[in-house]
């Protein structure tokens, strides 16, 4: 063994490595699941769609279908060996292939296997449907008015004496804000692959954020165990809560073909397909009743969730529960009572997307704000601060769980200085006195996102690590990578945990074969779930390995300590892979399973209480922006955000995932507009229809920074906080300095009440109607 | 009588490529995918509209050869003839070092998910080849036609203005070899008109596309395929036979006559763009706001105007400004005032054999006023809800002597508001002028509700633009304007 000194090996944890991937994406090598090079006599399949929003299936005629030139056959319902249902809720309402009914446009009926996927496509739209219309519906309040039919259980949240409150409040606001929907748009579509095995072995490449449950589906419908299924997923073309489970159903059908044939099946939908048939982002409409005083401080908040779920239940409990414990943001609520209706609609059935509901739930909250300002005249900032939570007191949220962390105030102070929050406000009322056609507006909104799966079993995770005898790590865990940076933050952790460079640990494709009965990568809970999972694993060969330097040096495992490259003893130091070659030579195992359980959180959904949440991520945004009065066009001028991330595992990474939450949240909220025809068709489901944002849409003043100072009271993985969903939220400025700049054009005296997205046409019809009333 | 080959020829990045066989409706997507396995560009959207299957073309023009970003989902193979198409997998060196473009994107967190990036770099690639330093207008100009979702565009905006310091332009290969790369494409230019399977036809000169299109008149005449190209992918349309007609550079011609611009109807956008606005400045921003670069690169003047939709964003300009159609069928020529063209939805004053050939745009006299707005969900690339054009002569009294008012969203055609022009002629041109007319919107269109705009929104909006008009006109109204450093 080598006597010298220790090396100096840069820490890794902490610092701004770049994407793992990052020189492979450039270079269009990096593999997503069309670019694998097919199996010979890959088959390809097609899904064929319903074309009315509620219909009895009269009958299907599939002649021309399966004479079409390439066809291999068509699957049906009666083609599924197992059963025909892919509900990630276990409610048994998602059929693959719907039977005797369609409950929205755009529900697969059957696929078609063929040759080549043009083919498959082509004779997908050859079958001749007879349907027996059924009445329809597609909007929040369309259902409400039809009767409230709901996909699943509601949940009330509720404490204090909230009618008491509503009727000793001084002031009262009563209102409703309807919010629209988004669709993912991951630039990569959903994809599946699947290669038969001997006996009931299939192995699927799938696009998704939660392998196990694509392995459950899997093998639902195919009938036979877990065991024999096994799902591979190197990286997705961006997730976003998109394939949390809508890449279930794909998989599925590419798995069926497969066993049926005995052959590859990949199955790839084109965009409007994509966006026709998967579900997206819950519309919500919110119907409140709140009761403040002339200071603008809440005294108590009733307040209803209709949400649009689709036909199935999907996520959609999870989803409006969420929404329900952001009803609060970070406003303290002396009395509460919050509740949720997860509607049917004739339309795609909604599930997760980044934030979860917690987005709707929080911009409700800042609607009354807004309309307790205009009320009261003052700045929405001053209200803000008026209800932030105490830190002390004041300080229990709607569902009994104390907020033990909170660090709001410091957060919008610190926002408000250093945009030059009250100088910029004072310009722009200036501004706005002098321009009679353009008129500005600014706001500052504070973000408070409870950090934890609701299903309080979906906290654990699982790691495998391996160190090869030439000192090489194998780092596998449960998590996925859609583009947000986890496979790179576990890495760090792994090669800061041996103390070794990155280049040592390679980061392996996520397969339920390595680790297994893992949780979706969502909720924001990747790397707090999967990077100590890593540790613990990196832990235990630790440990062996210390021992065994202990062991070769004679001294006892005291006197050796892990430095940066290997251990060191008083005999001298043991680097990494020396160790790791000795190690094997004397029978010490170099592989280790990790697993990690978040701590301390319970929840009772029955009774709305329980302490959901590990803890809370904190952030803030100003945006300013100018409308035009006479178009309802406008321009994002400036954002400053101040965001916590706690102690950052990569600054850079957790940088990316705020500048794109920001800008994602901005579109939800702006130019994305969902927009159903009276047939009950999205005619939105395309990028030429569908407006994402663009590199011009970006403000050409964007300050993002982190709260450095801040760190997790949690042990979580160095300390560090979840940062998936909770930026995506600061957009909401963007819709309250709208909102200033059409109150203007009533000199500040009526709340716009903006509905969202809000497009151009919803700025000009709200000064309108804002001009309309100021007129009396 | 032309001499005919049956092959189409083209350079794919430094492998010379003949192809005998070939489908007109093959893109170049997909054969790059699934015939070359070429797996770098990527199929997001299959419309155009995302750019992530963006490549470079290049094609000789003055003895150049210019390099645009396309969307190969949406070009097609046989359009290619004489080409030389760059993909993503011909960025890294020899060695395997990455490209400047590349290296920038990577220092600069430009990728997260990546599915976006080898689009974004081959839109920088173009960028930087003709500007290698760009502002941040150039860079969020260039990306108009890359959709990502993951980044919010800023790391990449910040790679884009860092690439010079990574490689110039003469240090590439491109660059290097452009001598020898233009004599490939010159021997393969040859004068011989393409022709495989009687279903793709490449004309070699504009007299001979006029009498193959005049002998066969139910062909499909595709220039930029920015519209065509949708017949296929989206709705799986057969569009043989098929006439290409892009390379021809007799239609790419830009003349300026006395008193008048006229363009041919090959013109792409982006090669308008410098005349245009030197003769037109108010016509730069919404110029800027049609589409993507990529598909300002291949869409073309002609092409928006012959496909007759309500929505194409350069009849409403045209119109106002009096623009005359040139319409060609064999040697037979025809004159027309471009507004007499669009005769119902769907249909055009074009006979069988007929195509566009030109379109002529007089100069705005001395002291007329004009102005254009295109009014769209998200700012750019998009599809207008409504674009209205307006023109106004003044007297010396001040009194509104001619006026032309054009919209395109409002109705089934791109239609002049008659109603409203009669209402403002030998009126004073002031705002109770104004307000009066502006009622009259509703009487000369109907609008309907879509995924773009409602009705109402669109008839306000309307009325509102000519009260814009007019306060523009006397110097009190600012426009909307995006602020860059």
């Amino acid at each position: 063994m080598n006597k010298h000194q220790a090396p100096i090996v840069l820490a890794s944890l902490h610092t701004p490595v770049r994407h793992d991937s990052g020189p492979k994406h450039v270079a269009g090598s990096a593999e997503y699941i069309d670019d694998m090079i097919e199996p010979a006599g890959t088959m390809h399949a097609y899904l064929a769609l319903s074309t009315r929003p509620h219909a009895e299936i009269v009958s299907i005629d599939f002649q021309t279908v399966e004479s079409a030139p390439g066809v291999i056959g068509v699957l049906t319902a009666d083609d599924i060996p197992g059963e025909n249902d892919v509900s990630p809720s276990h409610k048994h309402d998602e059929p693959i292939f719907a039977r005797g009914k369609v409950h929205f446009w755009g529900q697969p009926l059957f696929a078609v296997i063929a040759e080549t996927r043009d083919q498959a496509r082509r004779a997908a739209h050859l079958a001749r449907v007879e349907y027996r219309d059924l009445p329809f519906v597609t909007t929040v309040r369309d259902a409400q008015a039809a009767g409230r039919k709901l996909v699943t259980e509601p949940l009330k949240l509720e404490r204090g004496e909230v009618e008491a409150g509503l009727a000793a409040a001084p002031r009262r606001v009563k209102g409703s804000i309807e919010i629209g929907g988004q669709d993912h748009f991951y630039l990569e579509g959903q994809i599946a692959m699947a290669v038969p095995g001997e006996d009931e072995d299939v192995t699927v490449y799938s696009s998704t954020q939660h392998p196990s449950e694509v392995q459950l589906m899997v093998a639902q419908v195919l009938g036979i165990r877990h065991h024999a299924v096994t799902i591979n997923v190197r990286r997705m073309g961006g997730g976003f809560g998109g394939k949390e489970t809508q890449g279930n159903l794909f998989a599925a059908v590419a798995a069926l073909a497969a066993k049926k044939w005995n052959r590859t099946c990949k199955i790839r939908p084109d965009r409007d397909d994509d966006m026709t048939a998967t579900g997206k982002r819950h519309d919500f409409v919110v119907d409140y009743d709140v009761g403040y005083d002339d200071t603008g401080k809440i005294h108590a908040v009733d307040a209803v969730y209709g949400a649009r779920a689709g036909f199935s239940s999907d996520l959609s409990g999870p989803v409006t529960d969420r929404a329900l414990f952001h009803a609060d943001n970070a406003y303290w609520y002396p009395a509460v009572r919050v509740r949720s209706e997860p509607l049917y609609t004739n339309t795609v059935s909604n599930t997760a997307f980044r934030g979860f509901g917690g987005p709707q739930g929080m911009l409700a909250a800042e609607r009354w704000i807004e309309d307790i300002a205009y009320a009261l005249g003052k700045d929405p900032l001053d209200i803000r601060k008026a209800n932030f939570y105490g830190t002390d007191t004041d300080n229990i949220t709607p569902y009994h769980q104390p907020v033990e962390d909170n660090i709001i105030h410091r957060v919008v102070e610190e926002l408000e200085t250093s945009s030059d929050y009250q100088a910029r406000r004072r310009a722009i009322l200036e501004y706005n006195a002098g321009s009679p056609i353009l008129k500005k507006g600014i706001a500052l909104t504070p973000v408070k996102f409870g950090i934890s799966f609701t299903a309080t079993w979906y906290n654990q995770a699982g790691a495998l690590v391996h160190v090869y005898k030439d000192g090489s790590i194998h780092l596998s865990h449960g998590g996925t990578e859609m583009g947000q940076g986890l496979y790179i933050k576990v890495a760090q952790v792994v090669a800061d945990a041996f103390g070794v460079g990155l280049d040592v640990v390679k980061i392996m494709a996520t397969t339920t074969g390595k680790v297994p009965n893992t949780s979706a990568t969502a909720a924001s809970s990747g790397s707090d779930l999967n990077g100590m999972a890593a540790a613990d694993a990196a832990r235990q060969i630790k440990e062996r390995l210390l021992k065994h330097a202990a062991r070769v040096h004679g001294v006892s495992e005291s006197e050796a300590s892990w430095v940066q490259g290997g251990v060191q003893t008083q005999a001298g130091f043991i680097p990494f892979a020396e160790l790791a070659a000795s190690a094997y030579l004397n029978r010490v195992q170099l592989s280790a399973a990790g697993f990690y359980e978040t701590p301390k959180i319970h929840w009772d959904r029955a009774t709305g209480r329980g302490h959901p949440f590990y803890y809370f991520a904190y952030g803030a945004a100003a945006s300013e922006v100018t409308i035009d009065t006479l178009t309802g066009e406008y321009t994002v001028d400036r954002v400053d955000i101040l965001h916590d991330v706690g102690k950052s595992l990569n600054p850079a990474i957790d940088i990316g995932q705020i500048e794109g939450g920001f800008i994602q949240g901005m579109g939800w909220l702006t130019t994305e507009e969902l927009w159903w025809d009276t047939k009950g068709q999205l005619r939105t489901k395309a990028p030429s229809t569908y407006k994402i944002p663009l590199a011009s849409d970006t403000p050409p003043i964007f300050n993002v920074r982190l709260a450095e100072w801040s760190t997790n009271k949690e042990p979580t993985i160095g300390r560090s906080k979840a940062v998936g969903e909770p930026p995506l939220m600061l957009a909401m400025s963007v819709v309250e300095a709208l909102s200033m700049a059409v109150a203007s054009v009533a000199d500040y005296k009526i709340a716009p009440g903006l509905n969202t997205p809000v497009t151009p046409e919803r700025v000009l019809m709200g000064c309108e109607r804002l001009k309309r009333e100021a007129r009396g | 009588m032309v001499e005919i080959t049956t092959a189409i020829r083209f350079i794919l990045n430094d492998e010379e490529i003949t192809l005998t066989d070939l489908k007109p409706e093959t893109t170049l997507l997909d054969w790059l995918r699934l015939e070359r396995r070429l797996r770098g560009s990527k199929e997001g959207c299959a419309e155009g509209d995302c750019g992530a299957c963006t490549v470079l073309v290049g094609r000789l023009m003055d003895d150049e050869i210019i390099y645009d970003s396309v969307t190969a989902c949406i070009r097609f193979v046989g359009s290619l003839h004489g080409t030389h198409v760059v993909t993503i997998e011909h960025l890294r060196g020899k060695d395997g070092a990455l490209h400047p473009v590349q290296q920038a994107m990577v220092d600069h967190h430009g990728s997260q998910c990546g599915f976006c990036t080898p689009g974004f770099v081959m839109s920088l690639y173009g960028l930087w080849m003709r500007d290698p330093q760009p502002g941040q207008r150039a860079i969020e100009k260039a990306l108009q036609g890359n959709l990502c979702r993951c980044t919010g565009y800023a790391p990449i905006i910040r790679a884009g203005k860092a690439i010079s310091t990574y490689g110039q332009p003469q240090g590439d290969p491109l660059w290097a070899e452009r001598i020898a790369l233009k004599n490939k494409i010159t021997a393969i230019t040859d004068g011989r008109r393409v022709e495989i399977g009687g279903q793709i036809i490449v004309p070699a000169t504009l007299d001979d596309f006029a009498q193959v299109y005049e002998a066969n008149p139910g062909a499909t005449i595709v220039a930029g395929s920015t519209d065509v190209g949708l017949w296929v992918t989206k709705f799986m349309r057969s569009i043989g036979p098929v006439i290409f007609i892009g390379h021809l550079p007799e239609l790419r011609r830009i003349e300026e006559h006395e008193g008048a611009l006229r363009f041919y109807a090959g013109v792409s956008y982006s090669e308008a763009l410098p005349l245009l606005t030197r003769h037109f400045p108010h016509m730069a921003e919404l110029w800027n706001r049609i589409a993507g670069e990529q598909i300002r690169n291949m869409g073309t003047i002609g092409g928006n105007i012959a496909n007759g939709s309500p929505i194409g964003d350069t009849p409403p300009p045209f119109i106002a400004l009096g623009a005359r159609l040139h319409l060609r069928c064999g040697e037979q020529r025809r004159e027309i005032d471009l507004e007499d063209y669009f005769l119902a939805y769907g249909k055009q004053d074009r006979q069988p054999g007929e195509f566009v050939e030109a379109v002529t745009i007089p100069h705005l006299p001395v002291g007329d006023k004009f102005a254009v707005y295109k009014i769209s969900k998200r700012r750019e690339e998009d599809i207008s809800a409504l674009c209205g054009a307006f023109r106004v002569s003044l007297d010396e009294a001040g009194v509104v002597s001619a006026v032309r008012i054009a919209f395109g969203g409002m109705a089934a055609t791109p239609k002049r508001a008659a109603t409203v022009e009669a209402a403002l002629i030998g009126q004073p041109w002031n705002l109770d002028t104004v307000d009066a007319a502006m009622a009259l919107f509703a009487q000369d269109y109907q609008p309907i509700s879509d995924m773009r705009a409602s009705a109402e929104y669109r008839l306000l909006t309307a009325q509102n633009l000519l009260k814009r008009f007019y306060l523009e006109t006397i110097g009190e109204a600012q426009r909307l304007k995006r602020e860059v450093a």
